[in-house]
């Protein structure tokens, strides 16, 4: 454990209030269980990690909450989810108005292949955010901007999107996220294709967004969870093992498999 | 280690002689693959070039076409004999005539009935069209004389090009005495000058003589092969006589006599055959004697005094023969002031006979033939005359049709592609779709052309022969290949550009058609286009309804009679007439021009479009 730094938080994690709650939720593709009755609440404007070693769920719990397991064919979710307290599995509920609230950024950086502007423009036009052009215009810059890439990019609007370096394309894929105005943004592992230095900056980023959106991590990096995030959660073979605060998480974890995971026994 | 000796296996990698020696063999089994490679390579080059060399020599040369051009009195009385000057009377005038006349004018010798059809036949039966046009345009030039371009005849033209037959040209020794200027003449030269001539006449006559004999030889061998199977049943005959078996004497005697009279023919065919080889020895022996020219042998003919005499009968300083253009005087023409002529290629192995080649030569002696790029070729439809057929009627035919096609096509396989890729539901009704899709790209394109056939002619009833029921067949045809390619390319896209789209809020229609459909157009272009080649060179399924008639006239719409490039080719491949040949390989050069282009804008479609990720 001495090699995780865990930061101390000036948050009061118990004033936050739960934004994400799950309870029983199973995943099944086809016949194969991939989670097992997770009961999990977040806390809004909150970074949680979800951790855990590869195929424990952790990503199928997060492709849970907007709903993307939806374009998978085989994929079936029982149990309910809730964003402030409305059940967004109800068949009455569209699923584009859910994936507008709930913006996701992907593990591998993935820009449209069009210009950068037209990528951060997409998301506002279709869901017609904007009113004029000047309105469009602001609302990509002021996304640039949040996303920390105004500065690098600002010249090259028109640029295609995947001209940019692999740090700028996944920072300009939280621009595209964020442009949309959601409340929360799901990150699948967004750091995994980067250098360490695109890495830290994408992780200042998330400190800096999280005072506005609420931001749940998959991650593999247990230095990042730690880093970034105010509360994790381990996955282990499909179950919810254990969560609760990051600190306490990584200092005093009440599980045996927990403690062994981040002291890298296996993972 | 131990476990290495006990079992005598060494580690791998080390460079024991078994080791290395696997290692040469793989290294020449690589090798050899690369050989194969090449060989392969070369030899499917080595096939496409001769294809392509084979096609544009033969097809190249019906890209010019051959025009006399000399002056053309345009006669009132053929054309316009009030005086009108209406454009509708002078487009109806006889400008064949006025081409015939005009020719007419230049060798008037030809005067009896089958010298002049002889020599109208030079020329095309289209041969007034210029000057019709000509004077359309100017009906001032009506009782003018004007120079005018006239079509030659397919047979002439071919003779131009060189399709005709090789003229060596002597020069004459000694004097030459003709007997007179026209008609049956005789020329007595005071050298040996026809002496050449004659020996290579005598030496085709003893070649004849000698396989005459050969004939013979083989005839007798025949008969004296039947002498021992005769001497048996005569035999038997004597045996069966002695004992009194009455039946089998019968028989016997039958295949007695039959055997009897096989000898006798054969030795009489021998006899006859010897005679005449004889006959051929004894004037090849004569070396002097005179010989009689026919159709088989190259033709000699003797210019002499601004005529040509064509020579029936030939002795070494003798020749008699009849004039094919008068001579100017009977005077005696002094040495090398007169040449001997001759025509290579026998009469009867030519499309054109000696008189025509003597017109032929003199009128392009005169500087009164020039050889011009066809442009009828692309302006006109099918003719039955090969100098006046063209393509358009066929290129037109085919843009017409692919349009229809490509206007079915597109929204149908792309949608359809779409829908099968993107929003079908897996189950067993998709898959059955998906797999007779799959089928149905690999069915015979006749079944198509039947379909077309049963459903759109005689079921719908729409009109024969044209461009808009061989585009509804041509649909059918290309959309499994179009449903396919567009999948594939829909397929192609990394599934993280739609993932990206939804992840943003937007709609499975709008991540289609915002992003995936964008990025998978070039694929689906080249596939498009690739099937509408495809659909280009399509002849069988188009047979079965009806576009396969002769249509001169230029289709301009969906519904009209038309025929396409691939069929015209298959129907001037059929004709007999020479000149069709190398019509058929301009027509194909044509279509693969097309083709190249429609390919090349395939790939410059997918370069320009193509976007990387």
């Amino acid at each position: 454990m001495a090699h995780v730094e865990v930061r101390e938080t000036a948050d009061n994690e118990s004033a936050l209030r739960i934004k994400v709650t799950a309870r029983g939720v199973n995943v099944y593709y086809a016949n194969k269980r991939a989670l097992y009755d997770v009961n999990l609440d977040i806390p809004e404007r909150s970074v949680t990690a979800l951790i855990g070693p590869s195929g424990c769920g952790k990503s199928t719990f997060l492709r849970c909450l907007n709903r993307m397991n939806d374009t998978i064919p085989i994929a079936r979710v029982t149990g309910r989810i809730e964003i402030d307290g409305n059940d967004i599995y109800n068949p009455a509920l569209d699923v584009v108005q859910l994936r507008a609230r709930v913006g996701m950024v992907f593990q591998k950086p993935n820009p449209f292949p069009k210009s950068v502007y037209e990528n951060v423009a997409y998301g506002p036009r279709i869901h017609g955010l904007a009113n004029s052009k000047h309105d469009l215009d602001e609302i990509v810059m002021t996304s640039l901007k949040r996303a920390g890439l105004l500065e690098e990019v600002k010249d090259r609007l028109n640029d295609s999107g995947t001209s940019l370096s692999g740090g700028q394309q996944q920072r300009l894929c939280i621009a595209r996220a964020i442009a949309v105005a959601p409340e929360i943004i799901l990150m699948d592992e967004p750091c995994s294709a980067l250098d360490p230095i695109a890495t830290a900056k994408i992780e200042e980023l998330m400190d800096e967004l999280r005072k506005n959106f609420t931001i749940i991590i998959v991650t593999h990096s247990m230095q990042q969870a730690a880093r970034v995030s105010q509360r994790t959660a381990f996955f282990h073979l499909g179950y919810l093992v254990e969560e609760g605060p990051t600190q306490t998480m990584f200092t005093t974890p009440s599980d045996k498999r927990t403690q062994d995971y981040i002291t890298g026994r296996f993972g | 280690m131990t476990d290495f000796a006990i079992s005598g296996r060494t580690p791998a990698g080390t460079a024991t002689d078994e080791a290395n020696a696997r290692v040469r063999a793989r290294y020449r089994s690589e090798t050899r693959f690369k050989f194969y490679g090449l060989t392969a390579i070369a030899v499917a080059a080595l096939f496409l070039l001769t294809v392509l060399t084979d096609i544009l020599v033969k097809g190249l040369p019906a890209f010019t076409q051959h025009w006399l051009e000399f002056e053309v009195l345009v006669d009132p009385a053929e054309i316009d004999p009030q005086g009108t000057k209406d454009p509708a009377i002078i487009r109806s005038g006889d400008f064949q005539a006025i081409a015939r006349n005009a020719l007419r004018n230049i060798f008037p010798d030809a005067a009896d009935r089958a010298s002049r059809r002889l020599l109208d036949g030079l020329l095309s039966s289209g041969a007034g069209d210029a000057i019709r046009k000509q004077v359309v345009a100017n009906p001032n030039l009506v009782g003018q004389t004007i120079r005018a371009a006239i079509l030659l005849s397919d047979d002439a033209d071919l003779y131009l090009k060189g399709y005709g037959t090789k003229i060596t040209k002597e020069v004459g020794r000694g004097v030459a005495v003709p007997s007179g200027t026209s008609g049956e003449i005789t020329i007595v030269s005071s050298a040996n000058d026809f002496a050449g001539e004659l020996s290579n006449i005598k030496e085709t006559v003893s070649k004849l003589a000698r396989s005459g004999r050969a004939e013979a030889e083989r005839l007798r061998r025949s008969a004296k092969d039947i002498e021992l199977p005769k001497a048996e049943v005569e035999k038997a005959l004597t045996a069966a006589r002695s004992i009194n078996n009455a039946p089998r004497v019968a028989t016997l005697e039958q295949k007695l006599s039959q055997h009897s009279s096989d000898i006798e023919n054969l030795t009489r065919g021998a006899n006859e055959i010897e005679q005449k080889a004889a006959a051929l020895q004894a004037r090849f022996d004569n070396s002097t004697g005179e010989e009689r020219l026919d159709e088989l042998s190259p033709s000699l003919m003797v210019a002499i005094n601004g005529g040509l005499v064509k020579a029936t009968q030939v002795g070494s300083n003798r020749l008699t023969g009849t004039t094919l253009i008068p001579l100017t005087s009977a005077a005696p023409a002094e040495a090398r002031k007169w040449h001997v002529v001759v025509y290579m290629t026998p009469e009867a192995d030519r499309r054109v006979n000696d008189r025509e080649v003597t017109w032929l030569e003199n009128l392009r002696d005169r500087g009164a033939v020039q050889r011009k790029f066809n442009w009828a070729f692309f302006t006109s439809g099918d003719s039955r005359e090969p100098e006046l057929a063209g393509i358009r009627g066929a290129l037109f035919g085919s843009i017409i049709t692919l349009s229809v096609t490509l206007i079915l096509c597109v929204p149908i396989g792309v949608a359809a592609a779409i829908y099968l890729e993107e929003f079908a539901p897996k189950n067993r009704a998709t898959e059955l779709i998906e797999v007779n899709i799959n089928n149905l790209a690999a069915v015979p394109s006749i079944v198509f052309g039947l379909l077309g056939l049963a459903v759109f002619l005689n079921f719908m009833g729409l009109p024969r022969s044209a461009p808009l029921v061989g585009g509804l067949v041509l649909a059918l045809l290309v959309l499994p290949t179009i449903i396919i390619a567009s999948r594939a390319a829909l397929r192609a896209v990394p599934p993280s550009i739609k993932e990206a789209a939804l992840g943003v809020g937007a709609s499975d229609q709008q991540a289609i058609f915002h992003h995936v459909l964008p990025l998978a157009m070039p694929g689906i272009m080249t596939g498009t286009i690739i099937g509408m080649a495809h659909a280009l060179g399509e002849t069988a399924p188009l047979l079965m309804i009806g576009m396969v008639a002769f249509i001169v006239e230029i289709p301009t719409n969906i519904t009209e009679a038309a025929t396409v490039l691939p069929v015209q080719i298959y129907l001037w491949s059929d004709l007999p007439e020479i000149a069709f040949q190398s019509k058929t390989a301009a027509a194909i050069v044509v279509l693969l021009a097309f083709l190249f282009v429609m390919n090349g804008s395939a790939i410059y479609l997918r370069k320009r479009f193509e976007r990387r990720w």
